[in-house]
């Protein structure tokens, strides 16, 4: 219920911050009523789950992602400053590492994240494995370090028990 | 006000093109598939995200402000998802990524 209300809503904000219509109440009456229609459609098709629509994580997520924006940030500058050296200092190396998240949205939030830090790019994921490829050794480290991963099964919670493993 | 945000805007447009064009130049001289694409990967965040912010800056508190926001949101979605089917595809093709040049003494690397 909380995902089809939540849909309902950011579909709703969204129509209206699209649109920009906010004083013909014909209009809004079809906004709303095009929201509630796909609301519906979704709920009859069962489409709506919380992997497409990962509301539970909520507050916790406004920890996370400032965070992984500083490490993205740094990576770049890393990353960057690197390729125009003309001596190019990088030593490009694949590694394993244990993803830790309980559910499939963690562990796929997990990896988006490598691969989002430039200097490293998940390039597999199964069963809560990770294959990552590092541009440099200290980015590899970065990611044994873990202290991503912790981050990630943080914003996870315990939340998430509660919302099912899909196989 | 408006040059302290002109001068903001400015500096994140600026910084996102040099971003975008060091990102190009990791493109060309890194020497391999898997190498190059965390050259990509630089013109996906740090590039795109200035160059948008900057653009949210000298858009103030508009829609477009909101429209830029939902680009920058979804970029930041589907990048890593498509750098990831790229990576797999490469993987699952047989390119073998080339690892630490220092060890097995590969005479690929494209020093200029």
């Amino acid at each position: 219920m909380l995902h089809r209300l939540s849909l309902g809503l950011v579909l709703c904000i969204l129509w209206l911050l699209l649109s920009g219509y906010f004083s013909s109440a014909l209009l809004l009456g079809l906004g709303l009523a095009s929201a509630a229609a796909v609301v519906f459609i979704a709920h009859r098709m069962d489409v709506i789950d919380h992997e497409g629509h990962p509301v539970h994580l909520g507050w916790r997520a406004t920890i996370y992602l400032p965070w992984l924006l500083g490490e993205i940030v740094k990576a770049n500058i890393d990353v960057a400053w690197r390729i125009i050296q003309p001596s190019m200092p990088i030593r490009p190396n694949m590694l394993r590492v244990k993803a830790s998240q309980k559910s499939e949205l963690g562990n796929v939030i997990y990896a988006n994240s490598i691969t989002l830090t430039p200097g490293t790019v998940t390039v597999e994921l199964e069963d809560g494995l990770l294959g990552v490829h590092a541009i440099t050794a200290e980015a590899a480290e970065e990611v044994l370090s873990g202290e991503m991963d912790r981050r990630v099964t943080a914003m996870e919670g315990h939340v998430e028990t509660a919302g099912k493993k899909v196989e | 006000m408006a040059l302290i945000a002109d001068i903001v805007s400015w500096i994140c447009l600026i910084a996102g093109s040099l971003f975008a064009l060091i990102g190009a130049i990791g493109i060309i001289r890194l020497p391999d598939v898997f190498t190059r694409m965390h050259g990509a990967g630089i013109i996906d965040t740090m590039g795109a995200g200035l160059i948008l912010v900057g653009l949210m800056v000298q858009a103030g508190l508009t829609m477009v402000t909101v429209k830029l926001l939902l680009i920058l949101l979804f970029l930041m979605l589907t990048s890593p998802t498509t750098t990831h089917a790229l990576a797999r595809a490469a993987l699952n093709g047989g390119v073998k990524p080339l690892l630490d040049k220092k060890n097995d003494g590969e005479d690929e690397p494209s020093k200029t």
